[in-house]
């Protein structure tokens, strides 16, 4: 599939019809999504409604994982193959990856301050999301820094492969801190068997967030791509 | 071997006719300096907070002198030559990095030793505090050069290397505070040097991925 729309005219066909699609799905999935996460799930016994934050903050951590991965195997693609479609994705993949991110850390900022009794807590989990958003933050800088867009690309993908190397080392160091520096974490340990009747809200709204993604993914290389056509024919008309 | 040998030498030359580490030992100890401003004299605090600020203010002093790294190769044409040797860039990058860690990172390592019995740490794991920061600089070093690289057409590109490079600072400031903490300090040590190793193995492989891009 991805072969076939390796093509940019094969591309803009599919993202004309694609992008709206995504959007609508995403609009259904909240909407059904939203009511059964905020009403219509049950309450946890512990920590009463707060749990519903769980059904916009996990969803956004899976996502801006998951984006970043995206990233990082269409920066392969397009050092390997020079591929400028996957420049294009992965550059318009990266703002939305990064208010993911965003949106993970502050909800947890929220949903930490009624559980946990603290805004920030230097939780591995939380640091390392806070890693990734600056590794978004680097990723992005370094784009708009670099004004030939070619090299922009190229210098980026490195940027971003480096990063997905690291992102595990990061992890994994992160964690280690955690446990030495934290007494007993505030998570349970074990009692991870996510209700069923949790669970059903949740992944609905992951789905969400995934068409979301897909949504503007299509919508902003589109822009992308029309503003590189502008440029060209402007380009030509002033050397004509 | 003899390219390799022969952009050692020259980096280590032009480095040292540069001032050497004489600015970022500057710094380091400047940096150094105000923590007991800061935090107030008292023993017990600094003995707690100075080894780990001791590690900051030394990525803080490496960091400071990368933006010039492949800058001024690529201005006034060295790096064009680079990519003309029949040398793999690879190798020139590894010898870049090395000497940076010579005439930048073992100093800072060694100048961490006054520094931190200065800010009250227990003088047993001064020789901890030393061999570890002599890794990490090497880890600094190592993914130092992937930023330069990355930056190198970039004016006024300090700003740009910090944000980039800080993130992945990371690991090694993990566990070299931990030594510097004197908590698990044989497996940290070890973990250290093993930052050290990987930024050593793929950092020039990526530096040089990204000057190639800068001389196109």
């Amino acid at each position: 599939m991805f072969s076939y729309l390796a093509n940019p005219a094969r591309f803009m066909a599919f993202s004309a019809w694609a992008g709206p699609i995504f959007m609508a799905a995403a609009a259904v999935l909240f909407a059904v999504g939203i009511p059964w996460a905020l009403i219509y799930s049950p309450a946890d016994y512990q920590q009463g409604e707060t749990v519903r934050i769980m059904y916009v903050h996990v969803p956004a951590a899976w996502w801006s994982l998951g984006i970043y991965a995206f990233m990082g195997g269409a920066s392969l693609v397009g050092l390997v193959w020079r591929h400028s479609l996957a420049d294009v994705a992965a550059r318009c993949a990266a703002p939305i990856g990064a208010t993911f991110a965003g949106v993970c850390l502050i909800s947890g900022s929220l949903w930490g301050a009624p559980t946990w009794g603290t805004w920030w807590e230097w939780d591995g989990r939380l640091t390392s999301m806070l890693v990734l958003f600056i590794i978004y933050l680097g990723y992005l800088a370094l784009w708009s820094a670099i004004e030939d867009e070619e090299r922009a690309a190229r210098l980026a993908a490195i940027l971003c492969l480096v990063g997905l190397i690291n992102l595990p080392i990061v992890k994994f160091s992160v964690d280690w801190w955690s446990t030495l520096h934290q007494p007993a974490s505030l998570f349970r340990a074990g009692g991870s068997a996510i209700d069923p009747s949790m669970l059903g809200p949740l992944l609905t709204m992951a789905g969400a967030f995934f068409f979301l993604f897909a949504g503007l993914l299509m919508f902003s290389m589109r822009t992308a791509i029309f503003r590189r056509r502008v440029e060209s024919a402007r380009l030509r008309a002033s050397q004509a | 071997m003899s390219a390799f040998a022969a952009t050692f030498r020259r980096e280590l030359s032009l480095m040292w006719a540069g001032g050497g580490a004489l600015t970022p030992l500057g710094y380091f100890f400047g940096a150094t300096l105000l923590v007991p401003l800061a935090m107030g004299p008292e023993r017990a605090l600094l003995a707690v907070a100075g080894p780990p600020l001791i590690w900051i203010a030394a990525a803080l002093a490496m960091l400071a002198t990368l933006e010039r790294l492949f800058q001024a190769d690529l201005e006034d044409g060295s790096l064009d030559q680079m990519l003309l040797s029949p040398a793999p860039l690879e190798a020139l990058t590894l010898a870049k990095g090395l000497a940076l860690w010579c005439v930048v990172g073992l100093p800072l390592a060694l100048a961490a030793a006054p520094a931190a019995i200065a800010l009250q740490a227990p003088v047993e794991l001064v020789p901890a505090i030393v061999a570890s920061l002599a890794l990490g600089t090497a880890a600094f070093a190592g993914i130092g050069l992937v930023g330069a690289a990355l930056t190198a057409g970039v004016r006024r590109g300090g700003v740009l290397i910090a944000l980039i490079v800080l993130p992945f600072f990371a690991p090694p400031i993990i566990f070299g505070a931990a030594v510097a903490g004197g908590e698990q300090v044989g497996s940290a040590m070890a973990l250290v040097a093993g930052c050290a190793l990987g930024a050593a193995a793929l950092g020039p492989i990526a530096a040089a991925a990204a000057l190639r891009l800068q001389a196109e």
